[in-house]
């Protein structure tokens, strides 16, 4: 009998280790990543106490549990010669164990759910009546859309390359979230094609992006600094490479930041609405650093596409064929496919686009589009 | 019973059938069974080998061995190979050889139905495998990236696999619904005289409730699959924003079947539990009666909790606060079906033979992912935890204890009595160890990895959440391993070995320990008496 001896002392080791490793988790240790991170708004500090407090509940019920069961693999043995007490279930325990224990477990559920529900009524619905700044956060396949709804800024978000990003690789983007602290947020959050969710641990809430939908979060920055997270909705393909970046920076300096994107905006406003003719070798240059950041993704850098979802370029019928259904399907996007519609962009960026995949790679259509075609073809 | 054989007439109570047509033809609770054992450990292999993929891509910041929609497609053949191939199966093995015996009658009360539940299967399994595999061949379309919860729109702009996984579902599903009726009507109508409902073995009351959950859910998501199927070829618009339909109704339809699946997947396990324990602690199940009670609470509330799933979908303050309440009364018929089992252990004369261990590891595992489970819950949490990785051991820990290992003690537990031999104890052992070690080495730091911030069901992550995925790796390296272990004690066990008496165990009750073992090809062609307390 001595080796079943063996074999329950050897659960014990396994057991203390996976206690061990859950209450260990209650320090904050963002060294290691085995917590949240400390959060970075009031709303996320009641999520994160009410986190803490559900799992200190869970690990003091896990002893219990563990220290019984423990308990009772040891003694309860027959090659201890122990005798099972066949009568057990007819003592009063047994007779009323089917009332005490729910009675208890439900004393536990109105502990948790009541705390929950304290928080829930704090954190759920944005704050009515006050003043709000409004972010609209799109999700596209696969980058984020950032408006400004307040400042008619508009940011597009997409993940930093490896060679750039380096230990930051699918935690860093081109273009980040710029938020003021100190300022009630409302984020307005849908889709422009598939699902996609917002995830910035700091904030500490994360919601989906629906197409059709709009849904609302808020929160409120209480410190400055970058925020990391990324979408945590399976969107398809390159659902690993959607961070999210947030940069948190005083009232003054978020002003100064919307100034600067203002005049960025009216700048490339002015570029596009002049009357000039504009020359193949330029349309290629500002055609080539577009396609790299906004159809790279899909249609790769070569050209090559990766088929079957998302078919290539190089050697096109459309891209080679009439112009009108190349303006179509880059205007309008292909409804049921990753294909979305780029009418978003103005007509200079989208004549850029169009020139270079017409006369990129083995492209040899000899085509130069000026932004007065594509204002003729919408 | 004494028509003679032809063609088309199924051999009965004659010359026993050998050859294919046994199988193929069978009509007999016994092999039915057998045939539904081995077609899930088949998809169990399957399922694991790319769940191993699936952590081998994982193990290092990067993409090494897969492509994206590869490492997607992965993802959602691991969930569908495991819970609709593998576990759902080999419960119905289960149900198909011991619920006859348990219940003291002759076979199933629809024995050609049976037939038919049975090898719908094989065919909703090649359906599935040509779901993963189609898009390899030229003109095959996409792959299938959306996960097993199929949400739109991304599912409808999936090629053409997609629908042979939609058909996969269908053929599935009608599977399930018709072995669920069969042992529904089984259990109302075939048990042997004196056996009341409340003196039925407890397996046969999981599967009871398992078999009603079945039929109430189950078409709910063949509807929900049929809707995707019209949106993507004939021109609906049921959840695409664009023509007025609506993408969270797909998510409702599909958890209002998916949460109640979670016990369908649980109950049969808690059902062998309640056999396993009592025969090795020496003495009768604590609190029959709540379990059962237990059991019907879990099925009726679990039914109406399923929009906890999509705490993130924006639903009002009163809906999610509704889900959350009622998701966290569940832990109280959970709570009591465990406390229940601890109360059997104890005052017990126990013992540990391998299915004794898998039941302690179930209560031990599952009690830690139930907790979890209670943290999911909480809503404004679950804000943090929804989509992570914190979920993925979550819910393996519930399905893998509560499921698998529960599955696995009914296999050793009843091994020697459908083979006749007594498996290698010391094998089991080592078995049990190894799997139980590689399971939590997987799953323990994948909590770690969610609260720190990765999500789920991504192929490359940042440097950052690099040891814990190499200690996941490695671990499920070891868990996936180990099964090749139990392949062989099984195959070992069939082969030959210590002859096994009828009653198999030393504190073994009920009728089944009444039959020689390996029990002879027809059994209870007379029912027994039923004395007082005989099963429970």
């Amino acid at each position: 009998m001595c080796r079943r001896f063996t074999t329950v002392s050897g659960l014990i080791p396994l057991i203390t280790g996976l206690v061990a490793g859950l209450s260990v988790t209650h320090s904050t240790q963002a060294e290691y990543g085995i917590n949240f991170p400390p959060p970075a708004a009031d709303v996320a500090q009641e999520i994160y106490d009410i986190h803490m407090l559900t799992m200190q509940i869970a690990t003091f019920l896990l002893l219990v549990v563990f220290s019984i069961v423990i308990y009772s693999l040891y003694f309860h043995r027959k090659s201890r010669g122990y005798p099972a007490d066949q009568q057990f279930h007819n003592t009063w325990f047994g007779n009323w164990s089917w009332v005490i224990v729910p009675a208890l477990v439900l004393g536990v559920d109105l502990t948790i759910a009541s705390n929950a529900d304290a928080v829930l009524k704090k954190v759920w619905d944005v704050p009515k009546g006050e003043k709000l700044m409004d972010v609209k956060v799109t999700g596209h396949q696969w980058w984020w859309e950032f408006d400004y709804l307040d400042y008619g800024i508009k940011v597009e978000s997409r993940y930093t390359p490896q060679e750039q990003a380096g230990d930051l690789y699918l935690r860093e983007v081109d273009n980040r979230l710029v938020l003021p602290t100190n300022t009630k947020i409302r984020f307005l959050h849908t889709s422009a094609d598939v699902l996609h969710a917002f995830w910035v641990p700091e904030l500490a809430f994360k919601k989906d992006a629906i197409p059709g939908y709009v849904t609302e979060t808020w929160s409120e920055l209480n410190r400055e600094g970058v925020f990391r997270g990324q979408c945590a909705e399976l969107c398809g393909t390159w659902h690993s490479r959607m961070p999210l970046v947030v940069e948190s920076i005083s009232e003054e300096k978020f002003q100064a930041w919307v100034a600067d994107q203002q005049a960025i905006k009216v700048a490339a406003a002015a570029e596009a609405a002049a009357t000039k003719t504009w020359s193949r070798e330029e349309l290629m240059a500002k055609g080539k650093t577009l396609y790299e950041t906004k159809c790279a993704a899909c249609h790769q850098l070569t050209g090559q596409g990766l088929p079957p979802a998302f078919p290539p370029l190089n050697g096109s019928a459309i891209v080679n064929g009439p112009i009108e259904a190349h303006f179509n399907l880059v205007i309008n996007g292909k409804p049921g496919t990753a294909m979305q519609a780029w009418g978003s962009l103005n007509d200079l960026e989208i004549a850029a686009i169009i020139t270079y995949e017409r006369n990129a790679w083995d492209n040899r259509t000899g085509d130069t589009v000026q932004p007065t075609d594509v204002a003729l073809a919408r | 019973m004494s028509h003679t054989s032809t063609l088309h007439d199924v051999p009965h109570h004659h010359a026993n059938p050998t050859g294919w047509r046994r199988w193929l033809f069978s009509t007999n609770h016994k092999d039915i069974g057998t045939l539904y054992l081995l077609f899930a450990l088949a998809m169990l292999f399957m399922g694991g080998a790319s769940a191993m993929l699936i952590r081998a891509e994982l193990f290092q910041p990067g993409i090494q061995l897969l492509d994206p929609d590869l490492y997607n497609n992965l993802v959602t053949n691991h969930a569908l190979l495991m819970i609709f191939g593998s576990v759902m199966p080999a419960a119905a093995g289960l149900a198909n050889w011991m619920i006859p015996l348990m219940i003291g009658a002759p076979d199933m009360a629809l024995p050609r139905m049976n037939n038919l539940s049975f090898w719908i299967l094989p065919a909703a399994g090649t359906m599935l495998i040509l779901s993963f595999v189609v898009p390899f061949f030229p003109g095959g379309g996409s792959q299938i990236n959306t996960g097993w919860t199929l949400y739109p729109p991304l599912s409808i702009q999936v090629g053409m696999s997609m629908d042979f996984l939609i058909f996969a579902i269908h053929l599935l599903g009608i599977s399930s619904v018709l072995a669920s009726i069969n042992i529904i009507v089984t259990l109302l109508n075939m048990r042997a005289p004196g056996m009341t409902l409340m003196k039925m073995p407890i397996f046969c009351w999981t599967w009871l409730v398992t078999a009603f959950l079945l039929i109430l859910v189950v078409p709910v998501l063949a509807g929900g699959v049929t809707m995707l199927l019209f949106d993507r070829h004939f021109g609906t618009s049921f959840f695409d924003a664009a023509g007025g339909g609506d993408p969270v109704l797909f998510q409702h339809l599909f958890w209002f079947f998916g949460h109640p699946e979670v016990y369908v997947l649980l109950l049969p396990s808690i059902g062998v539990l309640s056999h396993v324990i009592p025969t090795f602690a020496r003495k009768p199940l604590f609190g029959y009666k709540s379990m059962v009670g237990a059991m019907i609470a879990v099925g009726t509330i679990g039914m109406v909790v399923w929009a906890h799933h999509q705490y993130t979908i924006g639903m009002s303050l009163g809906a999610v606060s509704y889900f959350m309440i009622g998701t966290i009364i569940i832990s109280i018929p959970v709570g009591l079906m465990i406390f229940n089992f601890i109360a059997t252990m104890w005052r017990g004369a126990m013992s540990f033979e391998t299915p004794m261990l898998f039941a302690v590891a179930i209560i031990l595992m599952f009690t830690f992912g139930g907790l979890s489970g209670v943290m999911l819950a909480v809503v404004p949490a679950d804000m943090q935890y929804h989509d992570s990785m914190f979920v993925v051991a979550h819910f393996h820990y519930v399905l893998m204890p509560g499921a698998v290992f529960g599955l696995f003690a009914g296999v050793f537990y009843w091994l020697p009595k459908w083979t006749g031999h007594m498996y290698d104890e010391r094998l089991g052992k080592i078995f049990f160890w190894i799997n139980v070690t590689g399971f939590n080495l997987t799953f323990f730091p994948q909590h770690f990895l969610g609260l720190a911030g990765m999500p789920r069901r991504i192929i490359d992550y940042n440097v950052m959440f690099t040891e814990f995925n190499v200690i996941s790796s490695i671990g499920a390296m070891i868990f996936g391993f180990s099964h090749l272990l139990l392949l062989y004690i099984v195959i070992k066990t069939i082969r030959g070995g210590e002859p096994a008496p009828s009653r198999v165990w030393e504190g073994a009750r009920g009728l089944e320990w009444e039959v020689a073992s390996p029990p002879p090809f027809h059994t209870w062609e007379t029912p027994p008496p039923i004395r007082q307390e005989q099963s429970a």
